[in-house]
């Protein structure tokens, strides 16, 4: 029996072959590429590759910026997302939809604005270069380049949780007598905990991948690079070693984004997390 | 819709007998319940503050404000004019813009037709592939970059060489190896925004359309796509948005010649090399204000289907 919401074959099967050929050549292709080209020459020589000395430190470089931006934006995200959905105040949809817009600001303007006040013709140039300061050019610049780009993950995946999850078991606890961090910790931090994970893996991954906002900040310093940038100095070097090099750090961020994606799916199927994927709800139309 | 409330009069702590319980504070005078509403709210605006608001502003004060090669304000602004308007710049807003949009477009078609594969029909592997749509999300766009550049390069040993030599077609380091990277980079904004819409539609409504006569490719033409349009638009205009500030995956495909193949951002990090800081601030802040205006689109959109469907 034909049912009615029900497409002909020939379109079914036309749609599906697209589908499928088109996350194949565009999507998994690339991945295969960067693994063949990362082992091409072997094991031991893709070892080699990623103990270059650049390649170490731009490891360094990346892991501790991660490591600096990823707290810093989830404490934030957690404070922004208790602040907009437990309270009412004027101009909360103004600061819910100021705290998307880097989301929507190109990552190069991103950086560019750091430039802007830390750079040697900016705001504070003078300044820092009487006092000895290094912002630009160094890991301090970066880690404020990377917060810019990172800032709204953890609480726009935080405050549609919250907001659905209501405030009701807290206000029991308070009248239990709880004070407002066994309120926080033992109330509200069980209930949102994997929000959190879920906003601070997708925070770590544009961390690390982050290349426009930091190329900015970066400039051409050779140990001061981050994964991505170096990755950009080796493929611009060529060479004979430039290539390879370029492929085995690119491996890595692939390792990244796979272990990435692997939580993030694994957090939505259990529809502990909601789909981030979906677009955001701008709300600046009040 | 906001999960504020309060607690009802008799669970405030007035008892008559007892003393104000010490949460309260001095009770009627609080508006806020919930303890935090100070500190949660103040480190919020102080962080947004420091790491988006005032740096933002500080690129918009920058283009205003004289320095000591323009001692004047009208200097400072006809130098940022001159630059946002050079033809070098116009150039790259239009290969930025018009790129960004022919690929917004390219994801229109195929997010559609992948939403659609993934939503109503079943394959072999059909939730992998789901899964994979995420991908430009999580891989970072250097890496795509370079993947995409070795497929396509002359030299790179996979699809380029065939092309070149079968067609004549240059890929990598021309206009279409960016399109194809900004593509790659915007194709998970229409799935994930049409994949929600097309779940939610009701087999019903196209039962209705069958039950009056209508064939299938009428049906989706009158009654399916006239449902699923706004979120179509709205993802394309993700995507659009996406791709004019893409910078890392375009910059390995691209060769940067100026006039041909430079896209804005690109401009933006030569000016700051060159060390004219007011001119890549006036590039920043055209990039900017087109950023708010696809916002914007994306919000006029939103609104406007709100008030249709409340109206039905």
């Amino acid at each position: 029996m034909k049912r009615a919401t029900t497409d002909p074959w020939l379109t079914r099967y036309l749609l599906i072959g697209i589908t499928v050929a088109f996350i194949l050549v565009f999507l998994i292709f690339p991945v295969c590429v960067i693994l063949v080209e990362a082992f091409r020459r072997g094991v031991a020589f893709y070892f080699a590759s990623l103990g270059a000395e650049h390649s170490i430190s731009a490891i360094r470089m990346t892991l501790m910026v991660a490591a600096t931006v990823v707290p810093l934006n989830t404490v934030f995200g957690v404070c922004a997302a208790w602040a907009v959905t437990h309270f009412k105040f004027p101009g909360k949809s103004l600061l819910i939809s100021m705290i998307e817009i880097p989301l929507w600001v190109s990552p190069v303007v991103g950086g560019l604005v750091f430039a802007l006040i830390f750079g040697r013709q900016g705001w504070l140039g003078n300044w820092l270069a009487a006092h000895q300061i290094q912002v630009m050019f160094a890991f301090p610049g970066i880690v404020l380049a990377t917060a810019f780009v990172t800032f709204p993950f953890v609480a726009r995946g935080l405050i549609p949780l919250m907001q659905a999850q209501g405030c009701a078991e807290e206000e029991a606890a308070l009248t239990l007598g709880a004070n407002g961090w066994q309120l926080f910790w033992r109330v509200t931090f069980p209930k949102i905990k994997w929000g959190v994970l879920y906003g601070m893996i997708l925070c770590n991954a544009r961390a690390m991948g982050e290349f426009g906002a930091v190329s900015v900040i970066a400039g051409s310093v050779d140990d001061k690079m981050t994964m991505p940038l170096q990755i950009e100095n080796y493929y611009q070097a060529l060479g004979p070693e430039g290539l390879p090099r370029a492929f085995a750090l690119a491996s890595l961020l692939l390792l990244l984004s796979a272990v990435t994606l692997i939580i993030k799916i694994g957090l939505e199927w259990r529809h502990l997390a909601p789909s981030y994927a979906r677009p955001p709800k701008p709300e600046l139309v009040p | 819709m906001n999960a504020v409330s309060t607690l009802p009069p008799q669970a405030s702590g007035h008892t008559p007998e007892g003393p104000v319980q010490p949460w309260l504070g001095r009770a009627g005078r609080r508006r806020h319940i919930l303890p935090g509403f100070h500190l949660t709210l103040g480190y919020t605006l102080i962080y947004l503050s420091l790491i988006v608001l005032l740096p933002l502003l500080a690129l918009v004060l920058k283009t205003v404000t004289p320095t000591k090669d323009y001692p004047s304000v009208s200097q400072v602004v006809g130098h940022v004019l001159a630059v946002t308007m050079d033809t070098r710049s116009l150039d790259s807003y239009r290969l930025s813009f018009g790129l960004s949009f022919a690929a917004a477009l390219l994801n229109g078609v195929f997010g559609f037709i992948a939403a659609w594969a993934l939503v109503r029909y079943q394959f072999p592997g059909k939730k992998v592939f789901d899964a994979l749509v995420d991908l430009p999300f999580a891989m970072p766009t250097a890496v795509a970059g370079l993947a995409l550049c070795q497929i396509f390069s002359k030299k790179g040993g996979y699809l380029g060489g065939p092309l070149y030599d079968w067609f004549g077609w240059k890929i990598a380091y021309t206009t279409w190896g960016i399109l194809i990277a900004l593509t790659f980079v915007g194709f998970p904004f229409v799935v994930r925004t049409l994949q929600p819409v097309l779940t939610d539609l009701a087999a019903e409504v196209e039962e209705a359309a069958a039950c009056l006569g209508a064939n299938r490719w009428q049906t989706f033409r009158r009654v399916i796509f006239p449902a699923i349009g706004p979120a179509l638009l709205t993802g394309i205009m993700l995507a659009f948005g996406r791709g004019v500030g893409e910078y890392g995956s375009v910059v390995f495909i691209s060769s940067m010649i100026p006039y041909r193949t430079e896209i804005t951002p690109q401009l933006i990090i030569i000016k700051l090399e060159e060390n004219d800081y007011i001119g890549a601030a006036g590039l920043g802040l055209v990039m900017l204000v087109m950023s708010l205006a696809i916002v914007l689109t994306v919000n006029i959109i939103q609104f406007l289907s709100a008030r249709r469907r409340g109206r039905a």
